[in-house]
């Protein structure tokens, strides 16, 4: 595999990292949400590889193993078990206003290639184009995270967020150091503990996950 | 090696604690642990007031006059507040509001809690600083909802999304960080340090680094409590249990400011602007302003002294944005002071609410006759935090003021103005509070009185009499951070 093969492939990974970013933002069932994010922690996975082949970087395989391992199998099972224990798997969240959504995140992916234009200019790696999809991941994850009411897609869009911080670390950089890459896992991983957690805290207090319910602490006037 | 004993102390007592919180003497054992690491921390000052900067662990540990004083500072509020704990959480305990989980849980995570805030400062690696932030984070967020109320679990909710959302975005920029240090360093771990980074700071990318520190300031900016991303923070302060309002207030936001100011100097060092600095002047007078604000309208009593938090991190933020040793003297200064005075008005608060029953402020009356340590208590630390002399408070916004009558006289008025409304916010609703007759449905409490007095003693020393040592201290500090 040469060097400008790796960077296409790179670049396809990237588009389908961009491509599941949209879909969580307009998937309204929970299943449909966590096989997209899934996926996308699979991508994310392949192209942390790909960039560790291609550059002989052998760090960042532990970390594509470590990605797939928690991204792909252990937070969407955990979510699974969760969904599955609230008996909330055929719940279809309404979502209003897709189109615009969409265009929001439109301008917000072409908002992050701007800001990011001028390190682009810098890069000399392989992975250079990809830093804009990251940012682009983290913004749409945080869209989401706005315009959805479930406390169970909001986490996802949170993770979904997590997941592109960590393509901006091996798209910008060549991974993190491993110290500061398993720190971060094991945060992941205790998040995701917690959200178990609050997601009966939540049921029990307010017999929903829906977070309308909560609209108790606002300033009085 | 004192550094593995102040750390490992916290860890070890957070797991020990996990089984045995709810025995007869764990609150005892809590505040031997709490004291145990505090007696490491002055260790550990003593040797680096006396052989400098101390760099440990392969470069993972890094030691400083800045951040050993915040050790410090965050060992012995830990300590205090876990002494003022022990009286708190009985009475909660025998009322009913935790259970026998709920207490193992709640000393596992105060350890634990501290621990991940002394990682933070202590670290020489911005990275792991980035990773101990987040697990601060993920220690109090259920404490927050320990009560399992539906406001509660609201605001831990709010608490986790919304820190969570701000500190991703502070990964974010330390990503853009290594990126920029990656091109000097190399591959590996030395890139994050921050020891090699303050060297060659200079050296690193300005475009990369500017767009780094905007990441920064909303990151760890949302965790500082800054407005417009103070959201969480009068919630979260106000539904938790006292002693974790106390240390979230007077701790945890001193330590997500210190990471703000570690990434300032490295930023200010690429750029050579003071580009940084006016961001974080325009967030810093913006706090003040919308906090004092605010402080009018509220009812909740732990939630308007929450909001007094963001004013004076506001202040503090304000300072170190100004930059120049005399501002930054007095930004470090008022860590210091305000942290100590809030924590004291936090002890007195929970008792009073204790008392009460309730946290409402136009159900709290006449604290001064039904407990003079807890009215007399409240009421000096009112006037110390709103900036009355002979109270520590005093001297470092009068040092800031100073500071910025020489260098930025545009924003005196707007700084003063939100100063004169906290003050009269406050003294409003607190007067009625702690003087007049005892209602009926007041109830007598044992109250915990060594934290109150000995905190409230330390902001009157500090404000009358700076001791030497301390002076240098902050000196030195000063000198590492203003170029």
């Amino acid at each position: 595999m040469n060097v400008s093969f790796a960077a296409q492939l790179n670049s396809v990974l990237a588009a389908l990292i961009l491509l599941t970013a949209f879909g969580l933002l307009v998937q309204r069932r929970i299943y449909g949400l966590l096989h997209i994010f899934a996926w996308q922690g699979f991508f994310l996975s392949v192209s942390t590889a790909v960039v560790g082949y291609s550059a002989s970087l052998p760090h960042l395989y532990i970390s594509a193993v470590l990605t797939l391992t928690i991204k792909v199998i252990v937070l969407p099972y955990i979510l699974y078990v969760l969904i599955h224990r609230l008996r909330i798997h055929k719940e279809v969240e309404e979502v209003v206003n897709i189109p615009t959504t969409m265009l929001i995140g439109i301008a917000l992916v072409i908002f992050s290639y701007h800001l990011t234009a001028p390190i682009r200019e810098l890069s000399v790696f392989i992975t250079r184009s990809t830093l804009a999809v990251a940012l682009a991941t983290v913004m749409l994850g945080l869209l989401m995270m706005i315009t959805r009411k479930k406390a169970v897609t909001q986490i996802i869009g949170f993770l979904a967020m997590e997941n592109g911080l960590f393509f901006a670390a091996t798209s910008a950089t060549y991974g993190m150091p491993l110290v500061v890459e398993l720190g971060v896992a094991l945060d992941i991983l205790i998040a995701a503990f917690i959200f178990g957690i609050f997601f009966f805290q939540i049921r029990t207090t307010f017999d929903t996950l829906d977070l309308k319910a909560m609209e108790k602490l606002k300033e009085e006037e | 090696m004192i550094l593995l004993i102040l750390l490992g102390v916290n860890l070890a007592a957070a797991v020990l604690l996990a089984f045995i919180g709810d025995r007869k003497r764990a609150p005892e054992f809590n505040i031997a642990c709490s004291a145990a690491t505090f007696a490491a921390s002055v260790f550990l000052a003593l040797s680096v007031y006396e052989t400098g900067p101390i760099i440990s662990g392969n470069g993972f540990f890094f030691v400083d006059a800045f951040n050993v004083y915040l050790a410090v500072l965050t060992a012995f509020v830990s300590m205090t507040t876990a002494i003022f704990s022990r009286r708190y959480m009985r009475v909660e305990r025998s009322r009913g509001k935790v259970g026998h989980k709920g207490m193992r849980f709640y000393h596992a995570m105060y350890q634990l809690f501290i621990f991940a805030m002394l990682l933070a400062l202590l670290t020489n690696n911005v990275g792991v600083l980035w990773i101990a932030m987040e697990l601060a984070t993920l220690a109090t967020v259920l404490l927050v909802s320990l009560y399992r109320t539906p406001a509660a679990v609201e605001a831990a909710w709010k608490y986790f999304i919304l820190c969570g959302v701000g500190i991703a975005q502070a990964l974010f920029g330390t990503v853009l960080l290594y990126f920029a240090a990656e091109r000097i360093f190399g591959e590996g771990s030395r890139g994050l340090l921050w020891t090699n980074l303050s060297v060659v700071a200079d050296k690193l990318d300005p475009t990369v680094l500017s767009l780094a520190f905007m990441f920064f300031m909303v990151g760890y900016g949302t965790k500082v409590g800054l407005v417009p991303l103070h959201n969480w923070l009068p919630d979260a302060h106000s539904e938790g249990p006292t002693p974790i309002s106390a240390v979230l207030s007077g701790l945890l936001l001193n330590v997500a400011l210190y990471a703000l100011i570690r990434c300032k100097v490295l930023v200010d060092g690429a750029t050579h602007s003071h580009k940084a600095g006016y961001i974080m002047m325009v967030f810093g007078l913006l706090s003040i302003l919308v906090a004092a604000f605010s402080l009018l309208r509220q009812k909740d009593i732990k939630r308007m002294f929450a909001y007094s938090s963001i004013e004076h991190m506001g202040i503090a933020t304000f300072a170190f944005g100004l930059g120049g040793p005399l501002a930054t003297f007095g930004g470090l200064l008022h860590m210091l002071v305000h942290s100590l005075t809030k924590t004291t008005i936090f002890f007195t608060v929970g008792h009073a609410s204790q008392m009460h029953s309730t946290q409402e402020m136009s159900s709290i009356e006449g604290l001064i006759k039904g407990n003079p340590l807890v009215g007399w208590g409240l009421m000096l630390g009112v006037v110390a935090i709103a900036g009355m002399p002979p109270f520590g408070v005093f001297t470092s916004e009068f040092l800031i003021l100073t500071a910025s009558i020489k260098n930025a006289p545009f924003f005196i008025p707007f700084f003063l103005l939100g100063i004169a409304v906290a003050f009269a916010a406050l003294f409003r609703k607190v007067m009625p509070m702690v003087f007049g007759r005892v209602p009926n449905n007041q109830k007598p409490i044992r109250v915990a009185s060594v934290p109150v007095i000995v905190h409230m003693a330390l902001v009157l020393v500090l404000g009358i009499y700076l001791p030497t040592f301390l002076s240098q201290w902050f000196h030195t500090a000063v000198e590492l951070l203003v170029r």
